[in-house]
């Protein structure tokens, strides 16, 4: 089993005629995953790997189930395109686009949470299902996905899309496959926050443990760490830490617009602190994460 | 992107917000003029991107034209040391001149987007004049907060909540209320990611008065507002983060000397622990992002090289989306036109990992190769040490 996606979903990418766009669309359908249809407006016709291109996100899930969407177009029309998704019945968008402006990303989360639908990043790689499907770039090349990404009990979350990949490498050397790896963004405003994917993994059979990837700024561990003590959570938590060094240099900003450190609910040390309370094991370095994860399962 | 005080005062006052008279000047006389224009006593403040400034002596009263020439004199073109400048301080370019006025409160009043509500949130507090950090560290419970709903803005009865909270008599709190909308449309409409005004005075005669204002926006947000990133002011910024700003690289200068390149934030972070640990300090923080391309590869290499503080780099690359021969090709791009004489540090892994390998060693560059992270952060350490 897997959370989220699985093989058999079907989701649809806007904005696919971009150039990263259509990377992601190859890697995706070599990987095995259904794309029923991509959205460019006044592009329609055209296809992208035998992807039919529509002008409007209501041309194809008029005439298809459409499970989620890749949203992948620049910054100043992502909410537009979000909009049209979720107005068009989607649940799961997926948002790659960087660089939205933090007040629209409040509204598509607001929209989102109004028509019950489920917003991925932005800022994000993706969601990834080993040997299921993949849903954004997560991972890269098909070929590169088999080898970094293994199927098996571990669930990933991480605010690092690059780190997701580093990670699940890192577990599938160790022979620890993953259920479903979710790059979650790095804003400080998301979709979902791993508080809000656990109950996900909970009530997924094949997920034994969890790993995530953790940085200085916002009150996502916190809320974790509240999540897992009031729902008495089965899975053990594993959680890297990186920018412990930022403790010593309040108010910078390192790239993930998440990392503000604002205040000490925010610093690396008080993080650690709250999770090791709430039972969830930090690990220092990458490479130590295998043993922790195999300690607790 | 921050703001000098006299640009957000002026903004302000485009959305209503009560601010000061005022006029910023860039010269003695100039200052002396404006001193002139709005009478004696008057408030000449320095202006620049840090707080702290009235504790520095950057903040004075003059009586007439005599002291507000020789403030104007000590103050443009010398360094103001604050407690959020460092040690070197920030060179004085422009002086605000303003109209003194009655205080009989000092109030506080903020908004930032709080991220547990993924919200605009207002703050309004008693204690003003002095950092609201403290405060929240001190007395938690004298700061009030109102969350925005993104489709109302700030209803009126939150902003009356506030007023009547902050201890306004009756006949302040529509003004008050008025005072706080305005700012809250502004907040919104500018992309702002802080809006601060400390101390917001009640004035003698009863008025409302923004005495200081300090705002920042939402970067990503700039896009959407070319006038307001005309205000950019590009000398309270680090060059080297402006050259990084052009390429889109992400890049924050640091003090140590050793410096880091590395594909996406988590994995800089990560780096910049891991040479901490191998006894280290990275000289920055720098992100090629997933996406790059050899020129820019190259344009992030030489902004290294430029740090004179660099005894060694760090690559660090785990290929995702970035290929690691495009990034060996950046590389040697920007090593062949600057010349490197520093070691140079590598860790490559994923997509086409092998061909950034071969093109690496066949440069006749001296390249060290690493492992893995950890090897390669020690490997780095040790080679910055063995450089005078």
């Amino acid at each position: 089993m897997s959370i989220l996606i699985h093989r058999d979903a079907t989701f649809i990418v806007q904005g696919i005629t971009g150039r990263e766009a259509v990377n992601l669309t190859r890697e995706c359908l070599d990987y095995g995953s259904k794309i029923v249809g991509g959205v460019t407006p006044g592009r329609a016709g055209r296809d992208v790997y035998g992807v039919p291109v529509h002008d409007c996100v209501r041309d194809i899930t008029a005439k298809t189930h459409v499970d989620g969407s890749v949203v992948t177009v620049p910054p100043r029309f992502t909410r537009d395109a979000v909009f049209e998704a979720i107005e068009a019945g989607v649940k799961l968008l997926v948002i790659v686009t960087e660089r939205i402006p933090r007040g629209e990303v409040a509204q598509m989360v607001e929209l989102a949470r109004l028509r019950g639908a489920r917003i991925i990043g932005p800022n994000c790689l993706g969601i990834l299902s080993p040997e299921e499907a993949k849903m954004g770039g997560l991972g890269g090349p098909a070929v590169n996905v088999r080898r970094a990404f293994r199927k098996g009990p571990i669930g990933v979350m991480s605010r690092s899309g690059g780190m997701t990949t580093e990670i699940c490498n890192t577990l599938s050397a160790a022979g620890l496959g993953q259920s479903t790896a979710v790059s979650i963004g790095g804003d400080a405003i998301i979709g979902s926050s791993y508080a809000e994917l656990m109950p996900l993994f909970e009530a997924d059979p094949e997920t034994k443990a969890i790993v995530i990837y953790s940085e200085p700024g916002g009150r996502m561990e916190a809320e974790l760490a509240d999540w897992v003590r009031e729902n008495r959570s089965r899975l053990p938590i594993v959680a890297f830490m990186a920018g412990r060094f930022m403790d010593e240099m309040p108010g910078m900003r390192f790239g993930h617009a998440g990392t503000i450190v604002e205040g000490k609910a925010d610093t690396t040390a008080d993080k650690i602190e709250r999770m090791k309370a709430a039972g969830i094991s930090v690990a220092e370095r990458i490479e130590d994460i295998p043993a922790l994860v195999k300690e607790r399962l | 992107m921050n703001i000098h005080e006299h640009q957000a005062k002026e903004l302000l006052r485009r959305y209503q917000v009560a601010v000061p008279d005022g006029e910023a000047c860039f010269t003695i006389d100039g200052a002396v003029a404006a001193a002139t224009r709005m009478g004696f006593p008057c408030v000449v403040k320095a202006q620049i991107h840090a707080g702290g400034r009235g504790k520095a002596g950057g903040v004075k009263v003059v009586r007439d034209v005599g002291e507000a020439e020789a403030t104007a004199r000590a103050l443009l073109g010398k360094p103001l040391v604050t407690h959020q400048t460092g040690p070197q301080g920030r060179v004085v370019r422009r002086l605000l001149v303003e109209r003194a006025c009655q205080i009989a409160r000092e109030l506080y009043l903020g908004m930032v987007v709080d991220r547990a509500t993924n919200r605009a949130t207002m703050m309004a507090s008693t204690e003003g004049g002095i950092e609201i950090e403290e405060v929240a560290a001190r007395t938690p419970e004298k700061i009030m907060r109102e969350t925005i709903d993104p489709a109302i803005g700030l209803a009126s009865y939150q902003a009356r909540r506030l007023a009547f909270g902050l201890g306004l008599a009756k006949e302040q709190v529509p003004k008050a209320v008025g005072f706080m909308t305005a700012l809250a449309r502004c907040f919104v409409e500018s992309d702002c990611s802080l809006a601060e005004i400390n101390p917001l005075v009640v004035t003698g005669d009863g008025g409302l008065l923004a005495l200081d204002a300090k705002i920042g926006f939402d970067d990503n947000g700039l896009f959407r507002h070319p006038d307001l990133r005309e205000l950019r002011d590009p000398s309270e910024e680090d060059p080297r983060e402006q050259e990084a700003a052009k390429h889109e690289l992400s890049y924050i200068a640091l003090d140590g000397n050793i410096g880091c390149m590395v594909n996406g934030a988590g994995l800089a972070m990560a780096t910049m622990d891991i040479v901490k640990s191998a006894g280290g300090t990275p000289a920055n923080f720098l992100d090629v992002g997933g996406g790059a391309t050899a020129e820019k590869v190259a344009a992030a290499f030489r902004i290294l090289l430029s740090d004179a503080a660099v005894r060694a780099i760090f690559i660090n690359i785990f290929g995702g989306i970035l290929r690691c021969d495009v990034l060996a090709e950046g590389v040697l791009q920007a090593a062949r036109e600057v010349g490197l004489t520093i070691p140079l540090v590598v860790r490559m892994e994923g997509t086409n990992v092998d061909e950034g390998k071969t093109i690496l060693a066949s440069s006749g560059l001296d390249i060290i190769t690493a492992s893995d992270m950890l090897d390669g952060a020690r490997k780095a350490v040790a080679a910055a040490r063995r450089r005078p």
